[in-house]
């Protein structure tokens, strides 16, 4: 790990290195940011389930335009994830089908047929296909300057939309019937919000690739959970994380060649998340288990020492065995 | 800017506090609601007059916390009304306090007890502004009137059902409404936060509030309201408690197993 930074630091003159640190950057401050509402809102698979759903859309922009241009593919990318979005919202609003299972069926149909897509667009004799399998997995490598400023201008105004509706999205996430009731708009900021996770999934798209964008959103947001309890502080903790994960994997992977990035990232984030739910005080498994321990010992030394702790209530006067005759009718009565 | 731009400037002018006032607080008309064709509502006509506190009654399924949701705009009816002070809900909600079920949501969401209560003056505020030191006094005045000051910095998620209870009930006050609407308020509660409850609906009552409850303990409501719903789908009964609560009305809303028969 202290390699790595040392490389990083002593090539950052290197365009490579240089592009693609800032490009993974962006990414994970994107994605970590937005990924806090995915994770409290309980869309995890949302997110797992729009990235999929992409890739149909990143090749149809390519056969339609015939162009390897980043912004376009990335509006390809949009498109379709939006469509599955829309799609999973109205079919669980019209039929019986529960969201996981509508989830999982529109995963596999987008995917399916963005794998047709793709083996069609690879079978063209023009040389311009041959980036397009890289957003299956990532490539980081394949990133220059003008992806990661498309990249930035996407996630600045994603988050910029974060910030002018952020009491409206945290209370849409924490009671939506509430909201409701006092007179915001929650359809429309639903979709809005909805919106706002495909962008944070399009913007990593290029480097993690769709089959493991998911884990950029889920990830880092659970981490960051474990060490705080405010909302803000989450998504501040988020965006570091998953910036500092995107940087790390994107670097390795750059580093040598044939290593793909996403797994490298998801490797690097699923690190983060390991370490804070073993370490974080309070609700870390480590942390809680010594807590038991030192409490139990704690309570232990009281009793042997006859120190009621202030919060036991006081026993009522010590009585003789019970009366056998009340237990009785008790009994009979009960 | 409100969230509805249309809303007038000034609210409207208060109604009389007195019960039997000319303009009922809530009036629900020919009100029917269905989920996939099965009514859960049928035909519903209520009139609560100002200054009560109703108690909505009925078993489970009988649609109470449907009938409430309608009376707040969250459910669509398939026919019928609901006037808020004789206007639409949604140009009188700033008139319309909202207490959810606890279990409506989820208590680990990373935010502290003050900042959830601060969320009742969201609808004042509208679009772009943050709450700030008037809404952060506001709160915690609401806090004080359930007790739970102490608690202001919280995490929501190390408090207890009763705790969280009365801080939906702040949260509600802080909106300083003229109707109160609550859904089982007094689920799972402890006897300690039972009795600051119903402490708290009796000062509204006083301040010529409305408060309308759905209530599942048939024993504590005669004592704790004054006007009463009968609900099993269509309405049962429906009036001051004396003329309502019979035993002949409340077999007929729980199908003749009522197993608490009221303390007259």
């Amino acid at each position: 790990m202290l390699e790595l930074f040392l490389s990083l630091w002593s090539n950052w003159g290197d365009y490579t290195i240089r592009t693609v640190a800032l490009g993974a950057a962006v990414l994970g401050v994107t994605s970590g940011v937005l990924g806090c509402y995915a994770v409290l809102r309980r869309q995890a698979l949302l997110g797992d389930a729009m990235s999929h759903a992409a890739l149909p859309g990143i090749v149809l922009a390519y056969l339609l335009f015939g162009t390897r241009d980043l912004g376009i593919l990335l509006l390809g990318a949009a498109g379709a994830g939006w469509l599955a979005a829309l799609l999973l919202l109205s079919i669980t609003r019209h039929t019986h089908l529960k969201e996981d299972t509508v989830l999982g069926m529109l995963l596999s149909v987008f995917f399916g047929f963005g794998m047709v897509l793709l083996a069609f667009a690879q079978k063209q004799p023009t040389a311009a296909q041959a980036g397009l399998s890289r957003f299956l997995f990532g490539q980081a490598a394949t990133v220059v300057e003008r992806d990661v400023l498309t990249m930035a201008g996407i996630g600045a105004l994603a988050l910029v939309l974060v910030a002018l509706f952020w009491k409206e999205f945290k209370l849409l996430s924490f009671d939506p019937d509430y909201a409701a009731t006092l007179g915001l708009p929650v359809r429309l900021l639903d979709v809005g919000l909805t919106a706002l996770i495909v962008v944070a999934v399009v913007v990593g798209l290029q480097m993690v690739g769709v089959v493991l964008m998911s884990a950029m959103l889920v990830a880092p947001a659970v981490a960051a959970r474990q060490w705080t309890d405010r909302l803000g502080p989450m998504m501040l903790l988020a965006g570091i994380f998953g910036a500092g994960a995107g940087i790390v994997g994107a670097v390795l992977s750059a580093s040598a060649r044939g290593l793909s990035t996403g797994p490298m990232i998801v490797l690097s984030v699923s690190s983060i998340v390991l370490f804070s739910l073993l370490f974080a005080p309070r609700r870390g498994l480590v942390w809680r288990w010594f807590q038991t321990q030192r409490n139990a010992r704690r309570l232990r030394f009281a009793m042997q020492h006859g120190d009621v702790p202030l919060s036991v209530p006081t026993a009522p006067p010590s009585d003789p065995l019970p009366d056998p005759r009340i237990a009785e009718q008790k009994g009979v009565s009960g | 800017m409100m969230y509805q731009p249309h809303q007038p400037h000034q609210p409207p002018p208060r109604p009389p506090a007195a019960p039997h006032a000319a303009v009922p607080a809530i009036a629900v008309s020919d009100l029917t609601v269905a989920y996939h064709e099965q009514p859960v509502l049928w035909d519903i006509d209520l009139h609560v007059p100002a200054g009560v506190l109703l108690a909505i009654v009925g078993p489970n399924g009988a649609g109470k916390t449907t009938l409430m949701k309608a009376m707040l705009g969250l459910v669509k009816p398939a026919a019928g009304q609901v006037a808020i002070f004789g206007g639409p809900y949604r140009q009188q909600r700033q008139r319309v306090g909202y207490v959810p079920q606890r279990g409506s949501v989820d208590w680990d969401f990373p935010t502290s007890v003050l900042d959830v209560v601060m969320m009742g003056r969201y609808g004042a505020l509208g679009w772009f502004r943050r709450p700030g030191r008037n809404e952060r006094d506001l709160a915690f005045t609401a806090l004080q009137q359930v007790n739970m000051e102490a608690y202001a910095a919280r995490q929501i998620s190390q408090l207890s059902g009763g705790q969280q209870q009365r801080v939906f009930l702040a949260r509600a006050l802080v909106q300083a409404a003229d109707i109160y609407l609550m859904d089982e308020p007094f689920q799972g509660v402890d006897a300690v936060t039972e009795h600051a409850i119903i402490e708290l609906l009796r000062e509204l009552r006083a301040q010529g509030k409305t408060v309308v409850v759905v209530h599942h303990d048939l024993q504590t409501v005669p004592e704790y309201f004054d006007w009463v719903t009968l609900l099993n789908v269509r309405r049962i009964a429906h009036g001051p408690m004396a003329e309502v609560f019979t035993e002949a009305n409340l077999s007929h809303t729980y199908g003749g197993r009522t197993a608490a028969v009221p303390r007259r």
